[in-house]
């Protein structure tokens, strides 16, 4: 019984992290810009085809990711200089649909550059499970854990220690008072979109060789990772990661120990309850309005 | 007056001529695109490839074949407004397509209504049971595809199973299917667990049938990018016994992206995948090495069986326009219902009034992966 539930505990965790990292660009973007960026799984989506792509091109794979993270930044960027800086003054909703067009956009490019074929990525470091007390792990769940923690870390780091992390907190605080103490918050918002988009590659790079990928396998790990921001508090840096680990585990126990079949379902629910007696999400701030 | 008489007499041989030259239309819509884009996509090519093949050898009838194609993305709504304008406007002389059981069954309320013949390119029973008049199928039910694998089983001496599918329209019929004939064939279902089609990790589901007392192979009906991941998860958890797919992951993809995880996998499939492994003196064996050495010259990618279902079902219409000798959509629709002894990648067909699809098991073939490729379980 025991093995099984490491077994379900390890299987929540790696897919938790994932959706750790994808929240976590959700966040970042909101709070840069108060949009929720639905091109956010589109950026997963890129991370791990180009890196397919550039690997069968025959390129190393240390440098395959590192192309296909900067290729996904620099696709960031221009989603906020072209689409979304234009629409400047535009309202929130205004915005978040420009975000969807882009999705729509990203995914149809995906199909003609790359093809419409689901694709396997060579796992970092072999495919031998590992036995854990009963249970097995791949080692690239390892690495999925492993570099979440990473970044995780740096991204208090830059939040915390760097004038730039700083800046962007600001905005995220007062976009108003920011520009005024001579914050560019045109800047800081280029600066949220690439860092966004780079976090989706990375994560989509890191599960391409469990899960595979696919030129629309954006589309379901975008909503889970925006549900995983939602339930940890959609801007919070912790809540997002805690809502993706908690998404995570509750899938897996959900299809574990109550019905496979009403796995996503469970997962809907919960998030449903939790909004309902905290709207703010697990870590959320406390939004009040004065009236 | 008398001038004008001839005028008209001009005019409508003219008309008869011009008659005669039109093209025979083929309507077909496919997901191309979509998540069924890996059937619709070798479906059109399919279609594309033997249309022009057919014309270069002088078209049928005398008259040259139009293929006119939509891609309905997998969506049974969008599968209808395209079939509605296959019917109304293009006035198409019989329709090819459906890559998935959805599309089809949306769509066959309009050909019935209509009097078009339909060859479907999906695999649920549903589309042919209970006998619709106008509507026919090439590729082998989901039904069978579990008969298949439990006479299988039977021969391994595997009586306890565990099954786990997904959640699309297939999987699920496929898993309904499978529940039904199982006890015929003594086989006892003792695990059923679910998964999405959109999900990433089924250790979960496996453990679970994994700790079932007595499950002696696991059955995974589904199609698509979940069983790949099934089979790697299935390795992962060094579960020690046979695992069975169903005819829904029938290409290489599903080996490339499952890698060494598939070795031992068996599956039901058309002999059109193991083409050139075939016996010498196998009936099958001209026309399934004939498709996949005309397919993979032009397209430069191997066959699946989904672009084969294509083939089926265009050639089947073809035979059928030129017993008729016409393409009068009544006399093709008995035509088609005629058919017997056709040699297609999916078997021999033999449609009668009461078996709009003609196939049965004898050429429904059991594979296993052996390093990374197709071979034929005798």
């Amino acid at each position: 019984m025991s093995a099984q539930f490491l077994q379900f505990l390890l299987a929540g965790l790696t897919i938790g992290a994932i959706y750790a990292l994808v929240a976590l660009g959700f966040s970042i973007i909101y709070n840069a810009s108060q949009v929720i960026n639905f091109a956010q799984g589109e950026f997963v989506m890129v991370g791990g085809m180009c890196t397919v792509w550039l690997g069968n091109a025959g390129w190393p794979l240390p440098a395959a990711i590192a192309a296909a993270v900067l290729l996904a930044a620099l696709l960031g960027l221009a989603l906020e200089r072209f689409a979304v800086e234009p629409a400047r003054g535009a309202s929130v909703v205004t915005l978040i649909i420009i975000t969807i067009g882009a999705s729509i956009l990203l995914r149809g490019l995906a199909t003609l550059v790359w093809d419409k074929k689901i694709h396997a990525l060579k796992p970092f470091s072999g495919e031998a499970p590992i036995q854990i007390g009963g249970a097995t792990l791949l080692p690239q769940s390892l690495w999925v854990l492993g570099v979440t923690l990473v970044v995780v870390l740096l991204l208090s780091w830059f939040f915390g220690r760097t004038l730039l992390g700083k800046a962007l907190l600001a905005t995220s605080h007062n976009r108003l008072a920011a520009q005024l103490v001579g914050i560019s918050v045109r800047r800081v918002l280029l600066v949220a979109f690439g860092l966004s988009a780079a976090l989706g590659a990375v994560a989509g790079i890191l599960i391409a060789p469990i899960t595979f990928t696919a030129w629309d396998v954006g589309v379901m790990l975008g909503l889970k990772g925006f549900a995983a921001a939602i339930l940890g508090g959609m801007g919070s840096g912790p809540g997002a990661v805690v809502g993706g680990l908690a998404l995570g585990l509750i899938e897996a126990m959900g299809a574990g120990y109550l019905s496979s079949a009403y796995k996503d379902a469970l997962a809907f629910v919960i998030i449903l309850a939790v909004l309902f007696f905290m709207p703010s999400g697990l870590l959320g701030k406390r939004s009040a309005d004065r009236v | 007056m008398k001038h004008r008489a001839w005028f008209a007499a001009a005019l409508l041989a003219a008309a008869t001529a011009v008659q005669a030259q039109a093209p025979i239309r083929i309507g077909a819509f496919l997901a191309v695109t979509g998540p069924a884009a890996f059937l619709g996509d070798p479906e059109q090519k399919t279609l594309e490839l033997y249309v022009e093949k057919l014309n270069a050898g002088g078209g049928v009838l005398g008259r040259k074949l139009q293929l006119v194609s939509y891609d309905s993305a997998g969506d049974a709504e969008k599968a209808r407004t395209f079939a509605k304008r296959l019917i109304e406007q293009d006035k198409v002389d019989l329709i090819v397509g459906g890559s998935t059981t959805g599309e089809t069954m949306a769509v066959v309320p309009l050909v019935e209504a209509a009097g078009m013949p339909f060859i479907s390119l999906a695999g649920a029973v549903v589309i042919t049971e209970p006998v619709k008049k106008w509507v026919f199928k090439t590729p082998h039910t989901d039904r069978m595809a579990c008969e298949r694998i439990f006479l299988d089983m039977r021969g391994r001496k595997i009586e306890r199973i565990g099954l786990i599918s997904g959640s699309g329209g297939f999987d699920k019929s496929m898993r309904g299917e499978c529940l039904k004939v199982a006890s015929t064939y003594r086989v006892q279902i003792v695990a059923d667990e679910a998964y999405a089609g959109s999900d990433t990790d089924m250790t979960t589901q496996l453990t679970k049938i994994k700790n079932t007392p007595g499950v002696q192979a696991v059955l995974n009906a589904g199609f698509g990018q979940g069983p790949a991941i099934v089979t790697k998860n299935f390795k992962q958890l060094g579960m020690n016994m046979p695992l069975y797919q169903s005819h829904g992951v029938a290409s290489k993809q599903y080996i490339q992206l499952a890698g060494d995880a598939a070795e031992g996998v068996r599956l039901p499939a058309a002999a059109v995948l193991i083409a050139e492994k075939l016996p010498a003196d196998d009936k099958q064996r001209p026309v399934a090495v004939s498709y996949k050495r005309a397919y993979e010259a032009r397209f430069k990618q191997e066959i699946s069986t989904f672009g084969g279902h294509a083939h089926d079902g265009l050639m089947i219409a073809i035979e059928a326009m030129k017993r008729a000798g016409s393409t009068d959509k009544a006399k093709v629709r008995d035509a088609i219902e005629s058919t017997k002894g056709f040699l297609g990648t999916g078997g021999v067909v033999n449609m009668s009034p009461t078996d709009h699809m003609g196939l049965d098991l004898t050429h429904f073939r059991m594979l296993e992966v052996r390093k990374g490729d197709w071979t034929l379980v005798q």
